[in-house]
């Protein structure tokens, strides 16, 4: 895939941002957990239980739960305490679409970004065009459909969205389980069907393009950036053939949402996940450190009962959790991004 | 002709770019027309079978943990000192190998195998990470290499050679049956560097016998 910028320097110097750098980070992150936190203090239990990185916001999702109100980005500020305290990757979340806090996150320097649903949407209409930043993202989908669009707007990485901040694994199951069916369906299907995808996918830009225009698209119409429908269209299909060819996701793909203990991370590694990401799960907790440190090894020895077995006696509670059925509709946020 | 040995290499499967130094490795065994197998291994059994070990980047930190936990830090060196492993370590893997580390954040459990002094993260965060054509010793192409987050080697021992050099960093660096490398050739299309250290391997064995 070719988006400008990177490609047009001398093989001499050094290359920055670049879509290899992007993935590449996110391949080092396979087989491990990156723990949600707060405070510097959460990021170096965190560190010393073994998480591969440390997810920094300004409430875990649960108490955004609680809450309510806006979510936003993080204080730059307390961000920067939590980088120089470890030496883990920080990663930190900006809303749906709100480039100027991911902008803001790229400058302090944290080395991903998580375009995530669980802060308070900023963009009706649009994710954010990864592909003009230097540093990766990650964002969250609930099905194949989202996963192709994320990844052609430059995601290095996929997450499920699951229901974040309920300690209820039902919805990341849910949602691992919709990738994973759709890229066996793929194995058989043939150009034309993979043609028809690509118009189902790409419609959400169609849609924002007609809200906003009460216009219907040409195929040479922008409706995202600079992309015209075709680009995406063509681009599109090519991100779905390597996704059948390769008989996965041509990211990494992590589990999230709703993780609350080693047998739940066990359980998305078996279906497919190259890792987990833990919210509420741990600081929500009676005992963060021994949480931290079993779902640490519940990952790495996802295939082994006996270990899970063993990392999961006496860890003292979880953290409460929330029926799916009990959240309105339209108080899920996975119901949030397009 | 005479057949080669069967070749077993394994790869510590705790976390990181585990899957893309077996796909690597595998091509290099075809290529070469070498029988061998390649796998990830996290158990200390797992060890007994292979002649080599590639430790994959990932978190040092992590990694490092799973080696001590799991036994596997004695049992690695045992096997590198009696000489019969040969040992790879990229980015993270490269830490792990090294003698002692330069950072303040000094979480990490050392093989201390090879004289070599590395500093973590070295060049910054993500943002600073990088691409760049290096020469590698005398090899006639440049090679490309990835470089994520990366260490770099800070001081070298009399015993050690280095091999590759990104302007004024040691980037590459060998010393007996053992590769340090600050950055990341499984993330490309270039073998180079593993039929190199299938040549290692292959020259300890005969060496052995």
């Amino acid at each position: 895939m070719g988006f400008g910028t990177m490609e047009k320097i001398d093989l001499k110097k050094l290359m920055h941002g670049t879509v290899l750098l992007k993935k590449g980070f996110a391949k080092m992150q396979k087989g491990g957990v990156v723990m949600d936190v707060t405070n510097a203090e959460q990021a170096s239990i965190a560190e010393k239980s073994g998480a591969v990185a440390v997810m920094a916001l300004e409430r875990v999702p649960a108490d955004i739960r609680k809450y309510g109100g806006v979510a936003r980005m993080a204080d730059p500020g307390v961000i920067q305490e939590i980088m120089d305290t470890v030496s883990i990757p920080v990663m930190a979340k900006a809303r749906i679409g709100h480039f100027a806090e991911a902008l803001a996150l790229q400058s302090i320097g944290v080395d991903m970004i998580d375009e995530s649903e669980v802060l308070t949407p900023a963009d009706p209409f649009y994710h954010i065009n990864k592909h003009k930043f230097t540093i990766p993202f990650v964002c969250g989908c609930r099905n194949l459909g989202e996963a192709v669009r994320r990844i052609w707007e430059g995601a290095a990485m996929i997450r499920t969205k699951g229901e974040a901040g309920t300690g209820n694994i039902i919805e990341a199951i849910r949602h691992q389980r919709m990738v994973n069916c759709m890229i066996f369906e793929l194995k058989t299907a043939t150009d034309d069907k993979i043609s028809e995808l690509v118009e189902e996918y790409s419609q959400s830009y169609v849609n924002a393009y007609q809200t906003l225009t009460n216009i219907t698209p040409t195929q040479n119409t922008r409706v995202f950036d600079d992309f015209t429908l075709e680009t995406i269209k063509e681009e599109m299909f090519d991100v779905i053939k390597e996704i059948q060819k390769l008989q996965r996701l041509p990211v990494v793909n992590f589990a999230a949402g709703g993780i609350a203990t080693p047998a739940d991370a066990a359980i998305m590694m078996q279906l497919g996940s190259d890792g987990v990401f833990v919210g509420s799960g741990i600081f929500k907790s009676t005992n963060p450190t021994q949480r931290a440190k079993a779902i640490v090894e519940a990952v790495a020895h996802y295939d082994d009962a006996s270990v899970i077995a063993e990392v999961s006696k006496n860890l003292g509670d979880a953290m409460v959790g929330i029926d799916i059925d009990e959240i309105p509709k339209e108080q899920r946020l996975q119901e949030r991004g397009w | 002709m005479v057949k080669k040995p069967f070749i077993s290499i394994g790869v510590i499967g705790i976390q990181g770019a585990v899957s893309e130094h077996i796909a690597m490795m595998q091509k290099v065994f075809v290529d070469a027309d070498v029988d061998g197998s390649v796998s990830a291994v996290s158990k200390k059994e797992e060890l007994q079978k292979i002649q080599g070990l590639i430790l994959p980047g990932g978190e040092s930190t992590t990694i490092s943990r799973f080696l001590k936990s799991n036994d596997l830090l004695d049992e690695i060196r045992r096997r590198v000192q009696e000489g019969s492993l040969a040992i790879m370590g990229t980015c993270a893997g490269c830490v792990l190998l090294a003698k002692k580390i330069l950072d303040t954040h000094a979480n990490v459990h050392l093989l201390q195998l090879m004289d070599i002094e590395v500093k973590r993260n070295a060049f910054g965060r993500q943002r600073e990470s990088f691409e760049e054509s290096v020469t590698i010793d005398e090899w006639k192409d440049p090679f490309p290499a990835v470089f994520i987050r990366a260490p770099v080697i800070t001081a070298v021992g009399k015993d050690c050679k280095v091999l590759a050099k990104s302007q004024n960093d040691t980037i590459m660096v060998e010393q007996d049956t053992m590769l340090a490398i600050t950055f990341h050739p499984e993330l490309t299309d270039d073998t180079r560097i593993h039929s190199y250290f299938l040549s290692k391997i292959q020259s300890m064995n005969e060496k052995k016998i």
